[in-house]
């Protein structure tokens, strides 16, 4: 025999009594979340470790060969981007978690019961930080044990790192809503596929006056090449040229395509969860 | 509740699919499901079920007309439907990366019991629904039945007014099928409103007060399974035959008997017949096969199944199949 459980959602619940709610359920669905990582430890681990195998490649496979326009050691030129690229490969894994939530019916679940789609998206974006928090530290202590280093202050380091998690954040809702319409998990590929023509087309690994001129003038407009450009001089790296309007004003760009990227896809992704079979 | 005669109330519901998204859509639902009952919407696949839960439950807008549930209406009062429904079946899944215990857990958390009520009512239901020894274990790893009853467990977790189960016994085999539909029968004995949908005859004869047939997106007939048999017309003369070849000449003899709504089952050999006649049609039927030398394995008079109903108003109403075929 099954027995029943007196209803107690409150219908109406007060202004105080909301916000309390709201906050169980971000919590309650960020640590559904972290249950998930302790399901799948080697997968996340890989996701951290992944970005250092990149940094190796590029920086001892390729880096011999590459030259820094302006001068200075390859490696701490890469850092940098490498930190912006990590940010930005954070995106397929968003895009995955929530493709694969919405074609299971796991976000049909959620969508038909009390909960505000805020308290799904920042339970989903929460652990997500969480996790390219790890991701950059990882990389950064990486890179200090080969011998990269910032040279312009720990204020101007921590700047550097502030901008490079607000890319990650815009792009993670640039994910969710991403996520929301690839349906399901085959699309993805896709997505994954785009990650790396989309990263690679950028200032990241190699300056983009080496470029073909036309080619360097879309790398340059990547949002990636302004945080990474940005990163560079926050870091005292080399590899600043400021020949571009570009690159000229990295900093106010590394901020700009972040907030302009939040202002559009953070109301899409939310209007998308909300009529996802609409 | 007991304020509302009705938990469920459908008014010419309208949907349709634009080019990017498809699915069956309404062409103007009408339903009425009284308070307490289960309920049973029928339909072949594509004949807009699943588009109406999803209405009903607010995880899809309608287009056009009204609908109202446990009293709230689907369109305007959204956030108070779904405070009083719960939803189980094909479209609302369980997480299969967590536990049947974290799954359960997490679900009595977000239906704000508090953390210990919410810890111990998992457990509660684990037992209940026969899944002490699997709540450690990934759902992903689970069995179809062991899957449906956790789904069925988590939308319980506080009782809901009204449950919405989307085709429960799909791909189960019989014992798990058994064992789904005494939870769902349960259910209405502690006071939940159940509307169910699938595409089994049985299920829904076995389960529900009231029937729905749905096709294209509109009910087109409705009633107690058992008037629904009744309304088909009568008893069916049903004749097994031994041999393949014999079906064509039994079917032959059986038409100049009963009515006209033969089926004929060739993969086993089955013709059945309505007939008004009961005992004359039997004797009839018996003394014709005697005169042809035909043998019969089996002759038997029999109530019309939900099945033959169903393919009755859905094959030869003419509901044209141009629409399906679109």
């Amino acid at each position: 025999m099954i027995t029943m459980e007196r209803n107690v959602k409150n219908i109406q619940p007060s202004g105080a009594a909301r916000i309390r709610y709201a906050f169980t359920d971000v919590w309650v669905l960020s640590k559904r979340e972290l249950l998930h990582w302790g399901g799948n430890p080697w997968g996340i681990m890989i996701g951290w470790l992944f970005p250092v195998m990149m940094l190796l490649m590029f920086g001892y496979l390729f880096g011999g060969a590459m030259a820094v326009p302006g001068g200075g050691s390859y490696f701490e030129f890469l850092m940098p981007g490498m930190f912006a690229m990590t940010m930005f490969f954070g995106v397929e894994s968003t895009v995955m978690a929530v493709t694969t939530d919405a074609s299971k019916g796991v976000t049909d679940r959620f969508r038909s019961m009390p909960i505000h789609a805020s308290a799904v998206l920042l339970g989903r974006c929460m652990v997500d930080m969480l996790n390219s928090v790890i991701g950059l530290l990882v990389l950064i202590v990486t890179g200090l044990l080969l011998g990269w280093g910032w040279h312009e202050g720990a204020d101007h380091a921590l700047g550097a790192f502030g901008l490079l998690l607000l890319l990650r954040f815009s792009l993670l809702w640039v994910g969710i809503f991403v996520g929301l319409h690839a349906t399901n998990p085959h699309n993805v590929s896709m997505v994954q596929l785009l990650v790396w023509p989309v990263g690679f087309l950028s200032n990241v690994f190699v300056d983009t006056t080496t470029m073909p001129a036309w080619l360097g003038a879309i790398a340059e407009f990547n949002p990636l090449s302004a945080t990474s450009t940005a990163a560079r001089e926050l870091f005292g790296n080399p590899g600043l040229r400021g020949e571009s309007w570009m690159s000229e004003h990295a900093l106010l760009l590394a901020v700009g395509w972040p907030v302009l990227l939040l202002a559009i896809f953070l109301p899409l992704a939310v209007r998308s969860y909300r009529r996802l079979n609409r | 509740m007991g304020a509302h005669a009705y938990a469920i109330q459908a008014r010419n519901v309208k949907k349709h699919y634009g080019r990017t998204k498809e699915g069956p859509g309404l062409n103007g639902l009408t339903l009425n499901v009284p308070a307490g009952s289960i309920f049973g919407l029928l339909g072949p696949n594509g004949a807009g079920k699943t588009t109406a839960v999803k209405i009903l439950t607010t995880l899809l807008r309608m287009d056009e007309g009204s609908a109202t549930v446990a009293g709230y209406d689907v369109s305007k009062e959204g956030h108070l439907v779904r405070s009083r429904i719960g939803l189980a079946g094909q479209y609302a899944a369980v997480d299969e990366q967590l536990t049947g215990y974290q799954n359960l857990e997490m679900f009595g958390r977000l239906n704000r019991l508090p953390k210990g009520q919410a810890r111990r009512r998992a457990e509660e239901l684990l037992t209940q629904f026969d899944l002490t020894e699997a709540a450690g274990r990934a759902v992903g790893k689970y069995s179809g039945g062991m899957r449906r009853r956790l789904d069925l467990a988590a939308s319980l977790i506080v009782s809901p007014d009204v449950l919405f189960v989307d085709e429960p016994t799909t791909g189960l085999d019989p014992l798990a099928r058994q064992e789904v539909w005494g939870a769902i029968r349960s259910l209405k004995e502690a006071g939940t409103t159940v509307l169910l949908t699938t595409q089994y005859l049985e299920e829904a004869d076995q389960l529900a007060d009231l029937v729905s047939i749905l096709k294209d997106g509109r009910v087109i007939r409705e009633g107690t399974p058992e008037a629904l048999k009744s309304s088909f017309g009568g008893d069916r003369l049903e004749v097994t035959l031994l041999r393949q070849e014999e079906v064509v000449k039994a079917e032959r003899i059986l038409r100049g008997i009963g009515g006209a709504f033969v089926l004929v089952d060739n993969a086993a050999n089955r013709i059945s017949v309505p007939v008004t006649d009961r005992t004359g049609s039997l004797l009839k039927a018996a003394s014709a096969f005697a005169d042809s030398g035909l043998e019969p394995e089996d002759i038997v008079l029999r109530r019309p199944t939900l099945d033959e109903v169903f393919i009755h108003f859905t094959g030869q109403n003419g509901v044209s199949n141009k629409e399906e075929s679109r």
